[in-house]
């Protein structure tokens, strides 16, 4: 079995498997629950000075598909409404019945050194391990001036980081909103700050949906409703750009990355870890399913890398990421095309009608006994990949790679850009 | 077959009892995301009226429920009886790709009753007339076939009378389907959406050839429609089948439907009695499942070729046999014993092929039983069909429907159209009504 301990920021957990500051890490009790079911870490629900916050009733929309899976999540819950005195006996108890498991601790204040400071001091004795500074909350705090208010302005970000980390010895992870117009300047603003790590995303301003009869946005207050953040399944693809953007950007490469973003499965923690995550952050998933879905990930995980050969996390951290380039880096010459397995194929139609409707007519229909055939027009077909995403039939529709014999050639090198830059060689 | 299709075979049916329960709206939704919404799909093929059956699944999975049923009856206007009562086994469900994909389809027939269900709970008329044309249609038979008809005439325009020799609407819908296919007075709650339309008057008790004759009609009305069925019941050709406890299995059927206790014909209850149904089609099924459900002590289905060649489908015969009919097969009759005037057995030939033909091994047996249901095929009734040729013992039509007789159209059972279902009889009710149409527009 694969060894799944996992370190970032000098903060160690059994496995990477941490559930992210949220609902599910407020209190002692489902801490306890989730670490008897397996869990190697917490981010504690976000703590704040007292007195404490107060919650309006109805606080989760979502956004289902027809079998009602949860695609999308979204909530406008604010940070911890307990005493802080509270919160910090029970982290305490925790860390010390569970010495093993990761403790981390996310902290919030307003835009000054004594409430940061004063918050970190408070927190360091308790025995967590480390510290994260919320600069995400997309509603509700962020109009009382924190959260996401910090978080989009990088100046504000690397000052609370500083603050922070001069407070107290503990290592301290800056989690950053995703609502910003680039992620660099906050993730570079928080590495300035002195950031041990950062972790991201935070949730993404959103309205689930509109309530048609209600006509507000849900969840519904009393008739009104507001934005929330919103997570789940969704949002992972956005996550994953984020955390490659930090990862390849020289200013932040080797800042240590605790993945968040829609992650649910041994599969989705193994992307970020590819993309260079050290570890990664859970909430919607254990929302939807409960604690035990852990143990699959602890399984499939160890099952997928004892399969591949990796033996610790480190093998394929990070594996991804060369492969991550920018649009102008990639392969002109290069080029794939569809394939039906007419075997496989159960006859529904559905690749002709989206690529006959929306792409290149590439797909045409050839009446036969019994059923019909779906051929590829290899004339027409650009290697879109659409008729195999809407194709019902895991493998019957498949991508391959035509040998044309040409070099690798970006569109910066390529004969019909205007702005094309001469090989040296062609330059002569 | 189990999973979403599973009719209740392990439970006793009961004729007050559905056979496939309607969906919940969660199982609904469920199995509406199932349907892969398949381009120009095979189960729209496979229907006789051609329903846009992905279109309607779609709109059921995006809570538009009337309109998945507008969809559906503005195909079928008895889309909820087609619901309940198709053989969707080798129909729709029969050609949907999902049974490549994973050995189940999508239970269409039970979403097309979800959505009916929806709208005639509703209390909804989806259809608006077009603008009156002066003329005036008579349809003969207010079965599955001239109702359809009716409907779509009525729709166009056209004023409808309908000649109907029973005392109700609805032929086979109202007196043909077993109980458990269809409970309680849905058919005639289908009947009463039909003609609540507008323009379709119907006259109950008239039987073409006794009290209406083709001629008067073609001279009354601008055009005229047969949708007689198939009146004419088949004999066994046996001795002894004047004895009390004889009877033809469709007329069991229709007293059980309509609760006339008890079923007259068969000369008593049929409760703690040992039956014997002659024949292996969906109508033999029928009144040997309802023989049970009546009470009776035993029941045999004989049929005189093997389970392949039966006309009641492998889904049927499978029902029959779970709900304790006994199939036997290669058994042709030869007589009716009796004894006291009433039916005491009955003697049966095995029969085998030899070369390609049917023949009696001179081997019989007996089955001792007190009731035999004939269940051997319906025939068209020659009774006021003067003038119109026919052809392979159903009445001649062309491509349009129509029959040999200038304006006179037939569809439904009493021509060979396709399989005898109410869903061909409604698709050839339909084509006939835009052929009428035409012609009156000509």
């Amino acid at each position: 079995m694969a060894d799944l301990r996992a370190t970032i920021a000098g903060i160690t957990s059994p496995n990477p498997f941490w559930l992210a500051s949220a609902p599910p890490t407020d209190k002692e009790y489902n801490i306890v629950r989730a670490f008897k079911a397996g869990w190697g870490g917490v981010v504690w629900k976000t703590l704040g000075e007292d007195p404490p916050v107060v919650n309006v009733s109805s606080r989760y929309g979502a956004l289902l598909d027809s079998n009602r899976a949860l695609i999308g999540f979204n909530n406008i819950e604010l940070i911890t409404d307990r005493p802080l005195e509270v919160n910090l006996r029970e982290i305490a108890a925790v860390k010390k019945a569970w010495p093993d498991r990761a403790v981390v601790v996310s902290l919030m204040a307003v835009m000054t050194e004594a409430a940061w400071a004063g918050l970190a001091r408070r927190i360091e004795p308790t025995g967590a391990d480390g510290l994260e500074l919320n600069f995400g909350c997309p509603h509700g705090m962020c109009e009382r001036g924190m959260g996401s208010a910090i978080g989009q302005v990088p100046e504000m970000v690397e000052q609370v980081t500083r603050w922070v980390k001069n407070a107290t010895r503990l290592p301290v992870i800056v989690k950053l909103t995703p609502n910003i117009t680039n992620v660099l300047w906050s993730a570079e603003a928080a590495k300035r700050g002195g950031a041990d790590a950062v972790s991201l995303i935070n949730t993404i301003n959103s309205i689930a949906s509109v309530d048609l009869d209600a006509m507000a946005p849900t969840p519904t207050v009393g008739g009104k409703g507001t934005h929330g953040g919103y997570c789940g399944p969704a949002v992972k693809p956005i996550a994953l750009n984020m955390v490659a953007e930090i990862v390849r950007n020289p200013d932040t490469r080797g800042l240590p990355i605790s993945g968040i973003g829609g992650i649910g499965t041994w599969r989705d923690a193994a992307e970020f870890l590819a993309l260079g995550c050290g570890s990664v952050q859970v909430c919607t998933a254990a929302m939807t399913h409960g604690f035990r879905i852990v143990e699959d990930m602890i399984d499939g995980l160890s099952a997928w890398m004892d399969e591949k050969g990796y033996r610790t996390l480190a093998d394929f951290q990070g594996r991804a990421v060369p492969n991550v380039v920018n649009w102008n880096d990639l392969n002109m010459n290069f080029v794939t095309k569809a394939k039906i397995d007419k075997d496989l194929c159960i006859d529904c139609g559905r690749c002709h009608i989206a690529c006959e409707d929306t792409s290149h007519q590439a797909i045409r229909i050839i009446p036969a006994e019994g059923k019909r055939l779906f051929e590829v027009v290899d004339e027409e077909c650009v290697g879109c990949n659409l008729c195999a995403h809407v194709c019902p039939v895991p493998d019957c529709i498949t991508m391959h790679e035509q040998e044309t014999g040409r070099p690798y050639l970006t569109w910066p090198e390529h004969p019909q850009n205007p702005a094309r830059v001469l090989p040296p060689k062609a330059a002569e | 077959m189990s999973g979403v299709n599973g009719a209740a075979h392990g439970n006793q049916l009961s004729l007050d009892r559905d056979l496939v329960p309607p969906f919940t709206a969660l199982q609904a939704m469920a199995e509406s995301s199932r349907c892969l919404y398949c381009y120009e799909a095979a189960c729209v093929t496979a229907c006789p009226t051609a329903i846009d059956i992905p279109g309607f699944i779609r709109k059921i999975g995006t809570g538009n429920v009337k309109g998945a049923a507008r969809t559906i009856l503005d195909a079928n206007i008895m889309g909820g009886t087609c619901a309940r009562a198709c053989p969707t086994e080798v129909l729709c469900e029969q050609a949907c790709v999902r049974n490549k994909a994973e050995a189940e389809p999508v239970a269409i027939g039970r979403l097309q009753r979800y959505a009916t269900d929806a709208l005639f709970k509703a209390g909804v008329q989806p259809f608006t007339r077009q603008a009156p044309t002066g003329k005036h249609v008579a349809v003969v038979g207010g079965g599955p076939a001239g109702l359809a008809c009716a409907h779509r005439l009525a729709l166009l325009g056209h004023e409808v009378t309908v000649f109907e020799a029973r005392a109700k609407a609805g032929g086979l819908n109202e007196y043909g389907l077993a109980a458990y296919k269809m409970v309680g007075d849905f058919a005639q709650r289908e009947v009463d959406f039909i003609l609540s339309l507008g323009g379709i008057s119907v006259k109950t008790g008239m039987a073409l050839g006794r009290d209406v004759t083709l001629a008067q009609l073609r001279q009354d009305f601008d055009a005229v429609f047969l949708g007689v069925g198939l009146a004419g019941i088949n004999t066994l050709g046996v001795a002894g089948e004047d004895l009390a406890g004889v009877a033809d299995a469709v007329d069991v059927i229709a007293a059980l439907r309509q609760r006339t206790a008890p079923p007259v014909a068969v000369a008593g209850p049929l409760a703690g009695r040992r039956v014997v149904v002659i024949g292996g089609g969906n109508t033999a099924v029928d009144a040997a499942i309802q023989s049970l459900c009546a009470g009776a002590a035993e029941v045999t289905m004989a049929y005189r070729r093997g389970t392949a060649e039966m006309g009641a489908t492998g889904h049927e015969q499978d029902l029959a046999r779970t709900q304790g009919v006994v199939l036997r097969t290669w058994l042709a009759p030869r007589e009716i014993l009796g004894a006291g005037g009433a039916v005491s057995g009955i003697v049966l030939e095995r029969m085998a092929m030899d070369a390609g033909r049917l023949v009696g091994t001179g081997e019989t047996v007996t089955i001792p039983c007190d009731v035999v249901l004939k269940a051997v095929g319906q025939k068209l009734a020659p009774g006021g069909l003067d003038g119109l040729a026919l052809a392979g013992g159903r009445i001649q039509v062309d491509e349009t429907l129509a029959t040999s007789l200038p304006g006179v159209y037939a569809g439904g059972d009493c021509i060979k159209s396709g399989e005898d279902l109410t869903v061909q009889s409604v698709a050839d009710g339909k084509a006939a009504a835009f052929a009428i149409d035409a012609y009156l527009k000509a």
